[in-house]
């Protein structure tokens, strides 16, 4: 059968369409991103516990960082 | 977390990885098990199981990878990749029925969720307790930077196209990228691909659906080139502009 290769081994090139330089006093490189906009524009990689469902775990890490929503990207679909 | 919530979407249609505990029926042969697998790559068949959300008709799925990593017996480790919305207990059962004794999935572990692995920045909810609570100790960025990522590392394996600071705004308000905003973009791009409309700074501002291929846009002096998907970034951030610079 033929193989496919999987996205994330399929590497991406950049092409140019036109220049441009972009303003320092509006947005942030998302490295750069004060705190509070940080989190509030964050995701975490989390290894959920076997036992609690996505819902119970995102209404946790809610609770710990105290952010008022949350989603999960869903967990095992089989 | 908050706004990022926006690029879950992304994830659920991305790419996937899984290890796997299968266990056999019957006893087979090593040579026997890795043939088959063999052919169950590439695209393979599957009709959802009844329990599934998704309208039960036949569809294909790809296995980008099967691999085999350990056998014990009648136990079998595999690793596969495959394409989002694969099922992977009824690819076992296939399994089983292409070998002719039957087989049935023992454990199951998701290795990948499109740029997300477990070597990387994964961690525990007890990681995540520890680490904010050393932030709160400390007021040390750092410790929060550890394991909150920007919500654009979600966004790694889309194709990007990135624009110029004065069509951000507009696209935050619902517009279509059009020719004149765009400054560069992944090449490879075709109609219809779901693409990630960057920055030159880097940040997200909207997933958004190409209308043409990278060719084609590249060639356009003007005209829709992406529709608009899903608003990222907030309005404002970058400022309204009706003309653009130069």
């Amino acid at each position: 059968m033929q193989k496919v290769r999987p996205p994330w081994q399929v590497k991406g090139e950049l092409v140019t369409k036109a220049e441009d330089e972009t303003d320092p006093n509006f947005g942030h490189k998302p490295e750069e991103r004060p705190i509070q906009e940080h989190i509030g524009f964050g995701v975490i990689n989390l290894d959920k516990p076997p036992g609690p469902s996505s819902h119970e775990v995102t209404a946790w890490v809610k609770r710990i960082l105290g952010v008022a929503h949350a989603g999960h990207g869903g967990t095992l679909e089989a | 977390m908050q706004d990022a919530t926006k690029v879950i979407q992304a994830l659920l249609s991305a790419g996937k990885e899984y290890v796997c505990a299968m266990k056999l029926h019957a006893d087979v042969s090593q040579e026997r098990v890795r043939a088959v697998l063999g052919e169950f790559q590439g695209s393979i068949y599957q009709m959802p199981p009844i329990r599934a959300s998704v309208k039960r008709r036949v569809r294909v799925r790809k296995i980008y990878y099967l691999d085999l990593l350990e056998v014990d017996g009648r136990d079998v480790l595999i690793k596969v990749g495959c394409e989002a919305g694969t099922y992977i207990r009824k690819l076992i059962h296939d399994i089983g029925e292409a070998l002719g004794c039957g087989a049935h999935m023992h454990e199951l572990r998701r290795t990948r969720a499109g740029p997300f692995t477990e070597v990387e920045n994964l961690v525990t909810l007890h990681d995540v307790v520890y680490l904010f609570s050393l932030w709160q100790e400390t007021k040390d960025e750092g410790f929060l930077r550890k394991f909150i990522l920007p919500m654009e590392e979600a966004l790694k394996l889309l194709p990007k196209i990135y624009v110029r600071d004065s069509a951000v705004d507009a696209i935050c308000h619902g517009a279509h990228l059009t020719a004149p905003g765009v400054i560069s973009l992944d090449t490879g791009i075709k109609p219809k691909e779901q693409v990630a409309i960057f920055t030159l700074k880097g940040e997200a501002v909207s997933l958004a659906e190409a209308v043409s291929s990278t060719e084609e846009i590249l060639n356009m002096t003007h005209g829709v080139v992406a529709g608009n998907l899903r608003v990222l970034m907030p309005r404002g951030t970058y400022p309204r502009l009706w003309s653009l610079s130069r």
